[in-house]
């Protein structure tokens, strides 16, 4: 790579377009590997999920758990809290969905739609609760913790859906909800559903919140140096486990549009991982607002265009996946050179006036030598 | 200082182990290194002596090609070489122990001394374990070659830098302030060890601030001070002559007006016995007692490493005491926490300013990151009263800079005088300030300097740590030493003398030797 094209990797838009147009040579060989023409399947993969109203309600529908997951990953990450546990947040949501929706059959929609998200959020943020406090109270690596939560996740929803929940006329999957429970269609003809609308909205509160409010500035602030934070008086303790908290109530939510949106019952097979796909959304998105909508939204095009490719060019429908995880490994190499030159150029430049005292000095679980999250601090959101 | 000629000893003939000639460097506007001339000649301690900030460390990266001069040759034994690694300095027979040590802590002794030199697919532990026997016994240093870095005492992995500096064939050793780390025993051990091995021909470069272990270890001693070398002088140099080399005479323009006829009657701030912990758990401040009036600036002198970077955590909430007590005004804030210290009137800056300010987030928003509520509208925060209180400080602050910048793209002047505007802004009762002007230029420094005076003038009690005496005997109105964790001397400013004042910050002389101390 010459040097302007590095030159251009200083801002975060720079960064996603260099790692796109890596990804797109890099699987354009594997699509002529696959035996199709690498341009046709770009326009299958990318364009033809928009050519039609009904293929275009399908991407918003792909989008959905996408864009829910994505708000959840680049909320935490931008606390500098490494929530990788977004999936198993995700499928406690979903359980909490599965069980309350087959008990609010008496209810109304009015009532039984808030009680289903609400249930969902506080079982998703009930699922994060304990790794952000092992973090918070004994300085625990929350990347290894929320991680290690999800197969749990899944092995309770296969638990159930095999056990108790296990509807006699399916075979691993728990009895329908109550129709009272389904999030509303927003339009006739369309499996687009409230879902959607709540990942919207929750990504403009968010915006709003990290860029326009005290507490957003706190959060950015602790994200971004936790020593500077705590010692302005910021409680970064008490910061980090809010945000942990709502990041897993918001992926809960996900798993409740799952299964009240789309399923209408709990099944071991609700998440092809969307939990690990926000993470690939947050971090294209730059962990921006405005980015993860975005990024969110691409994704959920590759997931339809991935289908339609298989159709119309028998190119294997995982190609979508391929891409995907390859758009995540161009951004994170793009970054870590990044990050390679900047320390480059801070090795180039010692300190001025001598090493500081060989004391470590105010050393605490929070404050992680680790990578800042590799954002533009005061763009957009 | 053309009272220390460069080159005193007359065993000047033998030809030097490694020299370095003429050396600058310069890192922006600070020159860290300013035509400096240094050598060590095989079975020699030459020790290098400075105050913080001097230039030792620089110059000795550079010998050991972590840093490229500017300007200088280098030269071993006799001959011109170019040194752009370490993996250059090794080949040229040049070791170097760091203060933070280089070794690997899961791993054993052996295999931290084979990192870097094993090849091919095959380890030889036994081969490992033998040259580690071979290197302990040659340099008579004992280790356990199976033994976990990790298991290892600080002294004993200090030794372990050293026989893999030793198991590199390496002529010259640099250790770079190796007591800081040390108990007084160690210190001892290390000192034979260092005396064994330069009798078997070895040249050591010694880094110190600490004049007793500098005559204890060297043969010659060269002082450096703000970057020039002051003069070379035998190891055996009296203490007052070092400390006078080392310390300096007073040379700024900044204006200290008298003290108001009131001064010094409003205790603003007392500390009370207060007993501190280090990073690292041990013992940092072991009973410090200290009062600041309103109106004055007490100085607060020392080699760094002595519990000051202790004492300002503590006044800045960010570490609390063990025992003892600290009042702001007559308030007890004992163990209150950042935002505690900061309402009770509290105004704090830090030697590290980069870890104080977010130095993602623009300028506007760190002014504001200590009150961030008092800053809140109808919906959110009021973004343009942030912006305009942001330009008010930078014009009356002079912050090159604009709103929106980053505090990373700015100087390290401009970073300081955001760190000051925050707060000074807010009218604190007492400030507390360290090392404001390490790093900074001429200008920048006396612009510091005279806020802080003026503020002290105006009504706050200011706590000045430095290391650069200068700085206090210009700004302070009263001076006191730290060292070890204690004050050990306290004057004021008009009575100091140079001479006593690095007496005392080298720990030779004692609060109850000081005479005037009160």
């Amino acid at each position: 790579m010459n040097r302007q094209a590095l030159a251009g990797l200083q801002s975060p838009v720079g960064v996603a377009v260099v790692a796109l147009i890596t990804v797109l040579g890099v699987t354009g060989a594997a699509i002529v590997v696959a035996g199709a023409d690498p341009l046709a399947a770009w326009y299958q993969f990318l364009v033809a999920p928009l050519t039609s109203q009904f293929r275009l309600l399908e991407v918003l529908v792909a989008s959905t758990p996408l864009l829910l997951c994505g708000l959840s990953v680049a909320i935490a990450f931008r606390a500098g809290y490494w929530n990788i546990g977004a999936e198993g947040q995700l499928l406690l949501g979903a359980i909490a969905a599965g069980g309350l929706g087959q008990v609010l059959t008496d209810v109304p929609p009015i009532l039984a739609v808030p009680v289903m998200i609400g249930g969902g959020a506080l079982a998703g943020a009930a699922w994060a609760f304990v790794p952000a406090l092992l973090r918070v109270r004994l300085g625990i690596d929350e990347v290894v913790t929320t991680l290690l939560l999800n197969p749990v996740a899944l092995l309770f929803v296969k638990a159930l859906v095999q056990g108790p929940w296990r509807d006699p006329m399916g075979i691993t999957e728990s009895p329908p909800i109550a129709a009272s429970a389904h999030f509303p269609r927003l339009l006739e003809g369309s499996r687009l559903h409230l879902g959607f609308v709540l990942g919207i909205v929750g990504i403009v509160i968010a915006w709003y919140v990290l860029t326009r409010t005290a507490t957003g500035l706190r959060v950015r602030a602790v994200g971004l140096a936790p020593g500077a934070a705590r010692f302005a008086g910021i409680p970064v303790e008490r910061t980090l486990l809010r945000v942990a908290l709502v990041s897993g109530a918001i992926a809960g939510i996900a798993g409740v549009s799952e299964v009240a949106g789309l399923q209408y019952r709990l099944t071991a097979g609700l998440s092809p991982g969307y939990g690990y796909s926000g993470i690939v959304v947050a971090m294209l998105g730059g962990l921006t607002m405005p980015g993860v909508l975005l990024a969110g939204l691409l994704l959920g095009d590759l997931t339809i265009g991935s289908s339609i490719a298989e159709r119309t060019l028998s190119v294997p429908s995982q190609m979508g996946e391929v891409i995907q995880g390859m758009l995540l490994l161009a951004m994170v190499a793009v970054l870590a050179t990044r990050a390679w030159r900047s320390r480059r150029a801070a090795i180039d430049e010692p300190p001025p006036a001598g090493p500081s005292p060989a004391d470590g000095s105010r050393a605490s679980p929070t404050d992680r030598p680790g990578e800042p999250p590799p954002i533009a601090a005061e763009g957009v959101g | 200082m053309p009272d220390h000629p460069a080159s005193p000893d007359p065993a000047a003939s033998v030809p030097a182990a490694v020299a370095l000639r003429d050396i600058t460097k310069r890192f922006g506007d600070l020159v860290a290194n300013d035509g400096v001339t240094f050598d060590v000649r095989p079975g020699e301690v030459h020790a290098l002596l400075g105050e913080n900030g001097a230039g030792k460390t620089t110059l000795m990266r550079i010998l050991y090609g972590l840093t490229m001069p500017d300007r200088g040759t280098i030269e071993v034994r006799g001959r011109p070489v170019h040194i752009g690694s370490p993996r250059d300095a090794i080949a040229a027979g040049i070791g170097m122990v760091t203060q933070h040590f280089s070794l690997v802590a899961p791993m054993t002794v052996a295999e931290n001394l084979a990192l870097g030199r094993v090849s091919g697919a095959r380890l030889d532990r036994e081969g490992m374990r033998d040259a580690v026997r071979r290197v302990s016994v040659a340099a008579e240093l004992p280790i356990d070659p199976d033994a976990r870095i990790a298991d290892l005492s600080v002294g004993q992995q200090q030794r372990v830098e050293v026989l893999k500096a030793l198991s590199r064939d390496c002529r010259v050793l640099i250790l770079d302030e190796p007591t800081a780390v040390l108990v007084p025993q160690e210190v001892d051990a290390l000192f034979t060890t260092l005396r064994r091995l330069v009798a078997g021909g070895l040249g050591v470069v010694f880094i110190s601030h600490k004049l007793g272990e500098v005559r204890a270890i060297s043969d010659r001693v060269s002082v450096l001070r703000r970057g020039q070398l002051v003069g070379t002088a035998p190891g055996d140099t009296d203490e007052r002559e070092l400390a006078r080399m080392m310390v300096g005479r007073p040379t700024f323009g900044v204006e200290r007006p008298p003290l108001a006829g009131d001064a010094g009657r409003t205790v603003v701030l007392h500390v009370g016995a207060v007993v501190a912990d280090g990073a690292r758990g041990l013992p940092a401040l072991r009973g410090i007692d200290l009062e600041v009036a309103a109106g004055e600036v007490v100085g607060v002198a020392g080699v760094s490493g002595n519990g000051q970077t202790e004492l300002v955590e503590v006044l800045a909430g960010m570490r609390a005491p063990t025992e003892g007590r600290v009042t702001v005004a007559g308030r007890d804030v004992t163990g209150l926490g950042p935002a505690g210290m900061m309402a009770a009137g509290v105004g704090r800056i830090p030697e590290d300013r980069r870890a104080s300010l977010v130095m993602d987030l623009p300028v506007s928003l760190n002014l504001i990151l200590e009150r961030i509520d008092d800053f809140r509208g109808a919906a959110g925060l009021d973004h343009r009263r942030i912006e305009r209180h942001a330009r008010e400080l930078i014009e009356r602050y002079q912050i090159r800079a604009t709103p929106r910048d980053p505090v990373r793209t700015l100087s390290g002047g401009n970073i300081q005088k955001v760190l000051l505007a925050r707060v000074l802004e807010h009218d604190p009762r007492v400030v507390v300030v360290a090392q404001p002007t390490r790093g900074l230029d001429v200008g920048a420094s006396e612009y510091v300097r005279s806020t802080l005076i003026a503020r002290a003038r105006g009504g706050a009690g200011v706590l000045l740590v430095s290391e650069d005496l200068d700085e206090l005997l210009a700004v302070a109105d009263r001076l006191v030493v730290m060292y070890e964790g204690r004050i050990v001397g306290s004057m004021a400013t008009a009575d100091a003398d140079v001479d006593r004042l690095g007496m005392l910050m080298a720990g030779r002389l004692r609060a109850s030797q000081a005479g005037t101390a009160a």
